[in-house]
């Protein structure tokens, strides 16, 4: 049986619905609509002289060779971060769940490091590791060990992934927390008294009730990787050296901001707009069947 | 709702408070012609340059110009072209050399300060300034476009003390690149850990190096001769330096610490014991080095039979903006401050305070009856630096579009060659490829 409300007035719900609509129209739809125009027009910086040139800017930009690089980047960065974030949550998570002493505390503690913005994150961690000012990079280097990320992409683009899955790890703690707590105890117990170990009992209990969660945080950590590192990039690596950990959504800002070439930049903007909704659509509908919801 | 209707309340009270505070400056400035002036300066040079804004403000009472902190260079950039794009531009903008060419190009969005000249009748004179400082912002012709303001150039800066240490003579330091990797082979014998390094590499070491050595940076004298310039960078002298560079890195005698400006702390910090930067970095090395330093002018290759020319400046000057209604009045009253700003007296106290150079002669004569370079030896370099030799063609400045973007590519393709990635050849090769793909984006973009 379906539960239905009903309205007095007609107008009513649309008027209700009225400021979501507007809202997703004002900063969603209208700003994606401009940039599919201006990844077709090319334009000096001021705006004076614009010529459609239909797809030639996404000509130039998927025939360029760096561009694949920062594709190969991209795709290597965001799983690396997805997978570090979320398999160090889930540790955490299942040990902070057992019946430890001060549990509290350790719960408290793993939630701080959400609270940073990327960019602060970005800052502390070069204190941590800049080669010439960081106290473990100097340390080191002290050591011996040759640590320079401004010199070594392998340096440089795992320091960027760890710096930008730490900052997720507690985002992703509260929620694998939250599902694991949701888990009856019940079933858990009565697997234990069937024999089970504690391991049969995670992989064949509580890791498939846990889908839904994982599931959930695989979408929103995909999505952080792609578009909400740039801080993290900005301030440790500026997509350096060379082009090392250029990201597609951190050669969309050089290219708009610094380089003044709006046409590329949204012609960038569309690809990355398509590659996040094939991704998603995929995720859902692949993945999702093997959701298993409670 | 108690807390929507409080945020009701809150946000009527901040209105009505602004629209009063708006009609209080409004009548208060109704007599006086107001200039919105944007500039790109942090503290403390930031406070510096609004400070000589408040005394122009306070020497007459017909202008009001209200400085308004917009951001790094690049950001004050996009920000004007935002506001120029939606009718709005600011009278002034504060615009860093690189961005000259994107400036230029930019036709009706500005005015330029030649046509400015012309039509208020303000008398400022080209030749009073230092020849590399006008004609960085002039046209091939001579046509003054910008306003200069705040230029540096690069120069070299050594720590005494390690000079001694290393038994070499703290007030010879080297002039030439062998002489400065000698320096460092002995600082290194010494125990220094970073001989040498440099602050901004694509500036010092290719557009000043260029100029120094009267190279082409790019065909068409630099871009000033037409849009259609390419980069020229890969000539055997530019491939010599690099392939030098690498090997003195590979030696232990060089340290590339990044891009643009971030390598400055290591010199005052005593890490590095010789490095080439802006001439700005004086003020913070006199604040923070705890030992005896010198500064001294950019080395040369010997072999080079032009050298040593005159180097480039850097920094940014002052540009025009037109807005649909913007009044002759306005444009009167810009032309005003700059007048303010051409005053010799006004020169020599920017530079004294801040480090930047004296931009023209007086200025530099003033300095020097005010005994500034006797008690700051060595501050005179950049000017001695700069007006060297007469400008040529090569050392005279750059015109290419998307200056910013070119600057980055050479420091990716250094970053890919200082890691064993490439040589030298083709590292400087690719940045041509790359830079010059920029030049004719920029060229179709802005033809016509």
């Amino acid at each position: 049986m379906q539960r239905r409300v009903v309205f007095g007035n007609r107008l009513l719900p649309y008027l209700l619905l009225a400021p979501q609509v507007a809202v997703t129209l004002i900063f969603f739809h209208w700003p994606a609509a401009q940039a599919i125009e201006q990844s077709m027009l090319l334009q000096d910086a001021f705006g004076l002289r614009s010529q459609f040139v239909w797809f030639e800017n996404f000509e130039a930009v998927l025939a360029d060779p760096n561009y694949l690089h920062t594709v190969r980047v991209t795709v290597v960065f965001s799983l690396a971060v997805t997978v570090l974030s979320m398999v160090l949550a889930l540790l955490f998570a299942v040990l902070a769940d057992a019946g430890i002493r001060g549990r509290n505390v350790y719960k408290t503690l793993l939630i701080w490091p959400y609270a940073l913005a990327p960019a602060v994150a970005a800052v502390l961690w070069m204190f941590i590791v800049h080669p010439d000012i960081g106290v473990l990079g100097r340390a080191l280097n002290d050591l011996g060990v040759a640590w320079d990320y401004r010199l070594n992409d392998t340096q440089a683009l795992s320091m960027v992934i760890l710096a930008s899955a730490w900052k997720q790890v507690s985002y992703n703690f509260i929620f694998f927390l939250a599902g694991l707590q949701a888990i009856p105890r019940s079933l858990l117990e009565a697997a234990a008294i069937d024999g089970a170990g504690a391991g049969r009992r995670f992989w064949t209990i509580t890791f498939p009730l846990l889908s839904p969660t994982t599931f959930f945080l695989l979408v929103v950590n995909l999505v952080y990787a792609f578009f909400e590192t740039f801080g993290v990039i900005h301030a440790l690596t500026r997509g350096g050296p060379g082009k090392a950990t250029e990201t597609l959504i951190y050669r969309v800002y050089v290219d708009g901001v610094i380089n003044n070439d709006l046409g590329g930049s949204s012609a960038q903007s569309v690809i990355l707009m398509l590659v996040v909704v094939a991704l998603t659509a995929l995720q859902f509908r692949f993945i999702e069947r093997k959701v298993h919801y409670a | 709702m108690n807390s929507f209707r409080r945020m009701a309340v809150g946000t009527t009270v901040a209105l009505v408070s602004t629209a009063v505070t708006m009609a209080a400056g409004a009548a208060h400035a109704q007599q006086k012609t107001v200039v919105e002036f944007w500039h790109g300066l942090p503290q403390p040079l930031g406070g510096q340059l609004e400070q000589l804004v408040q005394d122009f403000n306070k020497s007459q009472d017909t202008v009001q110009v209200n400085p308004t902190f917009k951001g790094s260079y690049p950001e004050t950039m996009q920000a004007a072209i935002a506001a120029f794009r939606a009718g709005n531009a600011p009278h002034i903008v504060q615009m860093f050399e690189v961005g000259t060419a994107t400036m230029m190009a930019a036709g009706p969005a500005i005015k330029p300060v030649y046509k400015l000249l012309e039509e208020t009748g303000a008398a400022i004179d080209p030749k009073a300034y230092l020849p590399a400082v006008s004609g960085y912002y002039s046209t091939a012709d001579g046509k003054m476009m910008a306003m200069p303001f705040n230029s540096s150039t690069a120069i070299m800066f050594y720590n005494k003390d390690a000079f001694r240490k290393a038994g070499l003579d703290p007030d010879a330091p080297p002039q030439t690149w062998p002489a400065l990797i000698d320096a460092a082979r002995k600082l290194k014998a010494a125990g220094v850990a970073c001989p040498y390094t440099t602050s901004w590499p694509t500036w010092v070491q290719f557009e000043q190096f260029s100029a120094i050595h009267n190279l082409p940076f790019a065909t068409q004298e630099n871009g000033f001769k037409g849009l259609n310039a390419e980069l020229k960078i890969n000539s055997p002298l530019h491939v010599k330096h690099l392939q030098t560079l690498i090997d003195m890195q590979k030696e232990g005698l060089f340290k590339y610490a990044g891009r643009d400006n971030a390598p400055d702390a290591l010199f005052p910090a005593g890490e590095c014991a010789i490095q080439t930067g802006s001439s700005g970095l004086r003020l913070r090395i006199g604040k923070e080095a705890k030992f005896a330093w010198g500064s001294a002018m950019l080395p040369h290759w010997p072999d080079a039979k032009d050298a040593p020319k005159n180097g480039v400046i850097g920094g940014a000057a002052f540009w025009v903006m037109t807005a649909p209604t913007r009044t002759a009045e306005e444009y009167k009253a810009v032309a005003e401050f700059f007048k303010y700003l051409g005053q010799p007296s006004v020169d020599a106290k920017w530079h004294m305070d801040t480090g930047y150079l004296p931009i023209t002669f007086q200025g530099f004569e003033q300095a020097k009856a005010a005994g500034f370079y006797e008690k700051n030896p060595g501050a005179d370099v950049p000017y001695q630096q700069i007006t060297r030799t007469p400008v040529t063609e090569n050392s005279r400045g750059f015109r290419l579009g998307n200056l910013p973007e070119i600057r980055n590519i050479i420091q990716e393709e250094m970053e890919k060659a200082f890691q064993g990635q490439q040589s030298a050849q083709q590292a400087l090769d690719n940045a041509v490829q790359r830079g010059n793909a920029v030049l004719r984006t920029f060229e179709r973009a802005n033809r016509g």
